[in-house]
């Protein structure tokens, strides 16, 4: 939380700000500008790497809420993304309400299913609680595969159609990003004034001293519950994001090793910051493109049966590296980094930062 | 000021143990309305385990509390605070990744009312609130005197500045009563009884009741309205200082320690 040297704040209200001072009003502008004419900069492949960073960074807040904030660990974030996804096929296909109508009712739907299956953090923690979600990894997509193939899809899932607004339809990357990025910012907002009032210190209470917490008023039970449901709720917006990127659920697009990814990308970003989620999701997915990209460069020295299965081996290789990495070297994250950097600058021309 | 003589907690006939160790053996305690009360006794006599009961942490295998004259026995944690029963701890029991200011901010959450969809949308409803709530903290952290402080998180700081900071979170609840474990403990005698004078001043402002438990004989001598002695999970005495000073039963229980 540091300021040009000399700035102080008149109020409360100023200093309980995200931003205070103009010249991050400007940057943020200046920033939103840019995110606004990115499809008009990029090639239409670009655009559509940003588009699937927008979904993990909704998706990121999500687990970033759940387990940076409150503590509690989930290794099934990318089944209730699944479940987002499916509520909002089924919600679209089945029921026959339209895209909006599932943005709002989807992501509900998750975070009552992700409270069912937080019950058991009430019982257990750390390791315990990490197998449990685990289990709930594979039931969920134990479900998507054999509950009600007729209605939910089996195999084969659903195909849903791409969204519509006054006949623009968002199937091409470059408008499906106003559609996307749109999301993501406002649910980054959303993941911000969470974190920083009421809802988000109880969260973080409960996650260094449950004991205290609840002696000092805030229910175990119901702030668990809720990190569940909140979490849940920006998992089941991802989803809704998926299935209007994808234009399709399946059993198999939400895979465990999605889930362990969403893990990686809070470690790396850093647990418990809004900031964190979204650079750890820009990092993880810049690291993604870089092993397709090298996978066939590196399959060249390799014989040919070895090459084929080379891209998720080096994948699965490149996250366990850089996350051990992170933890050795920088287990506060990217966003440690950043606000040292941030400081530099803004105490400039003054070497040590005050306070 | 409701009159001296209500009792504000009652605790009656109190038993608690773990596995062989008996904690608590049937412990009767009476608590008036804006009383200071210290509770003394040698270690293990069970003190803390008292005030564990009181706020639903441990379960009392016999006996009942009853707090402003409603059974809180079976109560939760978290609904016997929204009575209006704070506590600080013996080992610092600080949310240790927030600032000082959110602690203490942290304190108030029975006090704020912003639910979930609020949150989300900040501005407007949680936004003022957050604002008043904000001006109350800031004024206890010029209370206790921790301003230099307020915006590094706490698991920074030193011992002593914790100490307050846990005190500070519990006085942030707006309790009706106020439950001390060994709030100076560990303190040379400047922080004692900069502690001392913050206990008293609070008394003073708010009409706190106050439930402290102390070593230091000299201490709470100086700030108790009466005094109860525990030893091995029994009362074995009660009454002003002056009585207690003079107790037989007293002083064999605290030279048996020595
Ligand atoms: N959670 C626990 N499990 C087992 N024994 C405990 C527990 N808490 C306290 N005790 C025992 O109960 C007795 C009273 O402890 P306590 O109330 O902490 O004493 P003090 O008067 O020093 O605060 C001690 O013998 C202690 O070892
Ligand atoms: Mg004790």
């Amino acid at each position: 939380m540091s300021r040009p040297a000399g700035t102080k704040d008149v109020d409360y209200a100023q200093s309980m700000a995200i931003l205070r001072t103009r010249f991050e009003w400007v940057m943020l502008i200046a920033f939103l500008i840019f995110l606004a004419v990115v499809p008009r900069i990029f090639s239409p492949e670009t655009v559509d790497i940003i588009n699937v960073m927008a979904i993990w960074v909704v998706g990121a807040h999500g687990l970033n809420l759940l387990t940076g904030y409150a503590g509690q660990i989930s290794i099934g974030h990318a089944a209730f993304i699944g479940v987002g996804a499916y509520s909002t096929a089924v919600l679209i296909l089945q029921l026959g309400l339209n895209h909006w109508w599932a943005l709002l009712l989807a992501p509900i739907m998750t975070g009552l299913v992700g409270m069912v299956f937080g019950l058991p953090s009430l019982r257990l923690k750390g390791f315990y609680l990490a197998m449990a979600t685990l289990a709930a990894q594979f039931i969920l997509t134990t479900a998507f595969l054999f509950a009600m193939p007729g209605i939910v899809g089996g195999i084969s899932g659903l195909t849903v159609p791409f969204p519509e607004i006054g006949g623009m339809s968002f199937r091409v990357p470059e408008n499906l990003y106003y559609l996307l990025m749109p999301t993501a910012v406002l649910m980054t907002f959303f993941a911000k004034n969470i974190a920083r009032s009421r809802l988000g210190r109880a969260f973080v209470a409960v996650r260094d001293n449950d004991l205290a917490a609840e002696i000092m008023g805030i229910s175990l039970f119901g702030y668990k519950l809720r990190a569940f449901f909140v979490g849940c709720l920006f998992a089941g917006v991802a989803g809704w994001m998926r299935v209007c990127y994808d234009g399709c659920v399946r059993p198999d697009i939400y895979p465990l090793m999605d889930s362990i990814w969403y893990l990686g990308v809070i470690i790396i970003g850093g647990m418990g910051s809004t900031m964190g989620a979204i650079f750890g999701a820009i990092f993880v997915r810049l690291l993604h493109e870089m092993v397709l990209v090298a996978s066939p460069a590196l399959g060249s020295f390799f014989p040919p049966e070895i090459a084929g299965q080379l891209g998720s081996g080096l994948g699965l290789v490149v996250f366990g590296v850089v996350v051990a990495l992170f933890l050795i070297f920088e287990p506060r994250g990217i966003t440690h980094t950043w606000e040292i950097l941030k400081g530099r600058i803004r105490h400039w021309p003054f070497v040590f930062a005050p306070g | 000021m409701a009159e001296k003589d209500t009792v504000q907690l009652s605790i009656e006939d109190v038993w608690l143990s773990f596995h062989e160790v008996k904690a608590l053996q049937g412990v009767s305690l009476e608590v008036k309305q804006g009383e200071i009360l210290a509770v003394v006794g040698p270690n293990g006599a069970g003190k803390s385990c008292l005030l564990n009961v009181v706020n639903g942490f441990y379960r009392a295998q016999k006996g009942s509390v009853t707090f402003e004259g409603r059974d809180i026995t079976r109560l939760s944690g978290h609904r016997i605070a929204a009575l209006g029963i704070g506590r600080t701890f013996q080992s610092l029991q600080l949310y240790t990744g927030l600032s000082v200011l959110d602690n203490l901010m942290a304190g108030r959450h029975l006090l704020q009312k912003t639910g979930m969809v609020a949150a989300a949308l900040y501005f407007g409803w949680s936004h003022k609130e957050e604002i008043e709530h904000r001006k109350q903290v800031e004024w206890l952290i010029d209370f206790l005197e921790i301003e230099a402080v307020r915006n590094q998180t706490v698991g920074s700081l030193s011992y002593g500045l914790r100490k307050r900071v846990d005190l500070g979170r519990a006085l942030a609840l707006e309790p009706r009563i106020l439950l001390l474990d060994e709030p100076m403990a560990g303190m040379n005698r400047d922080e004692k009884e900069d502690i001392a004078r913050f206990i008293l001043d609070v008394h003073e402002m708010r009409g706190t009741t106050i439930v402290v438990i102390e070593h230091d004989m000299g201490l709470v001598m100086d700030i108790a309205d009466r005094v109860t002695v525990l030893d091995w999970g029994q009362k074995i005495a009660e009454g002003s200082p002056e009585e207690i000073k003079t107790d037989p039963e007293v002083i064999k229980a605290f030279l048996g320690e020595e």
